[in-house]
């Protein structure tokens, strides 16, 4: 019975190719544009939390003066020994990396290239989990002393050796020179859209000496804290230490920063998430408006179908059995607008995955959902003109022109 | 009509009107079609009904054929009332006893002639097998075999009513019921098709009602009742006219 409708239904569809088609299309780009919308909103969210977890795991980072404000400039730097204290007093850090950074022109032979010079321990290494593709890190008396050595990323790599190996070369960094002791493995483009690669590696000690002339001061200090540990009790700690630290009184604000890299990452990942529910949302919208197309020309195909409707009845189909040819008529139609939609955003997803050079995820669960909405939206939009041709009076409809 | 009873009296009648009235709206603008009439008709006749337009004879086919109900009166088909079933009890009924052609054919368009065939067979719920084997069958009984694929557009009219004759004999039904069968049709082909009623009502036994005003054709069946103002004027029987006498 319920095989006869359906059978009834596909003939029906088939007398009517280039009608039926018309009819899906408002289905089709629904389904495409939630299920595209949906699919490139997660691209997004895993991209920028695989970026800032590419910065480190369980990673803080302790700025000088307030991330708002003009109290950002002139605030005072920090200094090596806040760093030590830190790793004496705070017990549930793993790592702490005091850094400091300038730009500087790196030459060898004939070819140059300018990269931000960061100085600071084997502690960044770990903090910022770095991966040494060759060489090896800094030893104790290297850092100790502050030797002029260097381990360079990547992206310098690639400007000043090409495919060389280039440790135990010399680079000339500003006015020395300078022995290359290990290669970073590469990490790419970082959550602000900058080449994490493209960076030379200093003791911390060097770098102050050589290139800033400040023997105590310290940039931004990078904390990475041991595994399981709660990060607001943490940042609690660090904030009263350095208020100590920096002798400001009850009355003062800090004039620092703790950022928490997991949080951004999850105020990032949440606002993505926000603004994929929003466009899914209105492509929804013209998936409610493709359901609105399939009753439009349904009832349109009753009235046209009258004459044809009456010689069912005639012939002694059942209310319900026509009511049932209509209706699954409309969900066949939307179901099918569906799957077409589901292929036609594979195939957009997969293209603008490749522009945006976002990953595609595919989401089954998406999928799904949109299918079983199209098919939903069939039986809605299908079951008021379905009605209408089983509730005909069989001998009016035969007499209808 | 004395006579008619006289003689069916003796077997059990397939239908029955008694006192049969149909009013159409209501109050002030109702109108009678159908002022008390009695008819009995018995299985395998062969009945013209004949009538000026408005005579109540369309309306009488009507309920015949179960798509209507009367106002006053009762139907008896098989001795069930017909008027007492719902909607959908009358569908059944049609489906399994009766079969209907019209004038206008009212074939499915871009269907091929075994898919309209087929159709009364789909309600039914029987097997593609038994549904193809049929549908050609009947084709072939009213010599359409080989034009199977062909879809109304690609038919004569006297082919398409012969398609419509094939739907509706393809479920074997007790009574054919004929709107102005030939209406549409040039006399060559309107002949053709009285002569495949008249075999179908002679070799399967089948009882057909036809309605028709044309007394050329009427002249086919073996009873003619005449209609005026919503009631049976004469009844009468008639030696029926040999099939192949015209051709």
């Amino acid at each position: 019975m319920f095989l006869n409708a359906i059978l009834l239904a596909l003939r029906e569809i088939r007398r009517n190719l280039t009608r039926s088609f018309l009819t899906i299309l408002g289905i089709v780009i629904g389904v495409a544009a939630v299920i595209t919308m949906v699919t490139l909103g997660n691209g997004a969210t895993r991209m920028v939390s695989e970026q800032i977890s590419s910065l480190g795991s369980n990673l803080l980072i302790l700025r000088p003066g307030q991330r708002m404000g003009p109290a950002a400039f002139g605030s005072a730097a920090f200094r090596v020994s806040d760093a030590d204290a830190l790793t004496a007093q705070i017990l549930t850090l793993r790592a702490v990396a005091p850094t400091v950074s300038r730009s500087a022109p790196l030459v060898v032979g004939n070819e140059n290239w300018s990269s931000s010079v960061t100085g600071s321990t084997n502690d960044y290494l770990t903090v910022g989990n770095w991966q040494l593709a060759a060489g090896r890190s800094f030893s104790a008396e290297e850092q100790q002393a502050g030797r002029a050595v260097c381990i360079i990323g990547e992206t310098v790599r690639n400007k000043l050796f090409g495919r060389q190996n280039p440790v135990g070369a010399q680079i000339r960094v500003k006015n020395f020179s300078c022995p290359i002791v290990g290669l970073l493995a590469a990490k790419g483009q970082g959550a602000m859209g900058m080449d994490q690669d493209d960076t030379v590696l200093m003791p911390l000690k060097a770098v102050q000496r050589r290139l800033i002339g400040k023997l105590q001061d310290v940039n931004v200090i990078m904390l990475s804290m041991r595994d399981g540990v709660d990060s607001t009790q943490v940042m609690a700690q660090i904030r009263r230490l350095m208020r100590e630290r920096r002798k400001l009184s009850e009355s003062e604000d800090d004039n620092f920063t703790i950022m928490d890299t997991r949080q951004i990452a999850e105020t990032l990942s949440s606002t993505i998430g926000t603004m994929t529910t929003l466009l899914g949302a209105v492509a929804a919208v013209s998936l409610l408006v493709g359901g609105i197309g399939i009753m439009n020309i349904m009832l349109v195909s009753v009235t046209e179908r009258t004459r044809e409707i009456g010689i069912r009845l005639a012939i002694g189909a059942l209310e319900h059995e026509v009511l049932l040819q209509f209706l699954i008529e409309a969900v066949t139609l939307s179901a099918f607008g569906g799957l077409v939609g589901i292929a036609l955003a594979f195939v957009s997803c997969l293209a603008l995955a490749a522009v945006t050079q976002m990953p595609f995820i595919f989401d089954p669960g998406i999928n799904l959902i949109s299918f079983v909405f199209s098919a939903l939206i069939g039986v809605l939009f299908g079951y008021i003109p379905a009605r209408r041709a089983a509730r005909l009076d069989p001998i009016e409809a035969l007499r209808y022109e | 009509m004395k006579e008619a009873s006289a003689t069916d009296g003796e077997e059990r009648a397939l239908i029955e009107f008694q006192k049969v009235v149909k009013i159409y709206g209501q109050g002030q603008i109702a109108f009678q079609a159908l002022r008390g009439v009695d008819l009995r008709i018995a299985r395998g006749e062969f009945l013209a009904v004949m009538g000026p337009s408005g005579s109540g004879k369309s309306t009488a086919m009507n309920i015949l054929g179960c798509l209507d109900i009367p106002s006053a009166g009762a139907y008896r088909f098989q001795d069930v009332h017909v008027e007492r079933l719902d909607r959908n009890q009358r569908a059944l009924l049609r489906r399994h006893y009766l079969g209907f052609v019209f004038q206008g054919f009212n074939l499915l368009s871009r269907t091929s002639a075994q898919e309209n065939v087929e159709l009364p067979l789909l309600y039914r719920g029987e097997p593609v097998a038994q549904r193809h084997a049929a549908a050609r069958q009947a084709l072939a009984r009213v010599g359409l075999s080989g034009w199977e694929a062909h879809t109304p557009a690609e038919l004569s009219g006297g082919q398409q009513q012969r398609v419509a004759i094939a739907r509706a004999i393809v479920t074997q039904p007790l009574v054919l019921l004929a709107d102005e069968p030939t209406g549409n049709l040039d006399s060559t082909r309107s002949h053709e098709i009285m002569e495949l009623l008249v075999r179908l009502n002679r070799e399967q036994g089948i009882t057909v009602l036809m309605v028709t005003h044309e007394a050329d054709m009427a002249a086919y069946a073996r009873r003619v009742v005449h209609f005026v103002d919503g009631a049976v004027e004469s009844d009468a029987r008639q030696t029926e006219r040999e099939p192949g006498a015209c051709s």
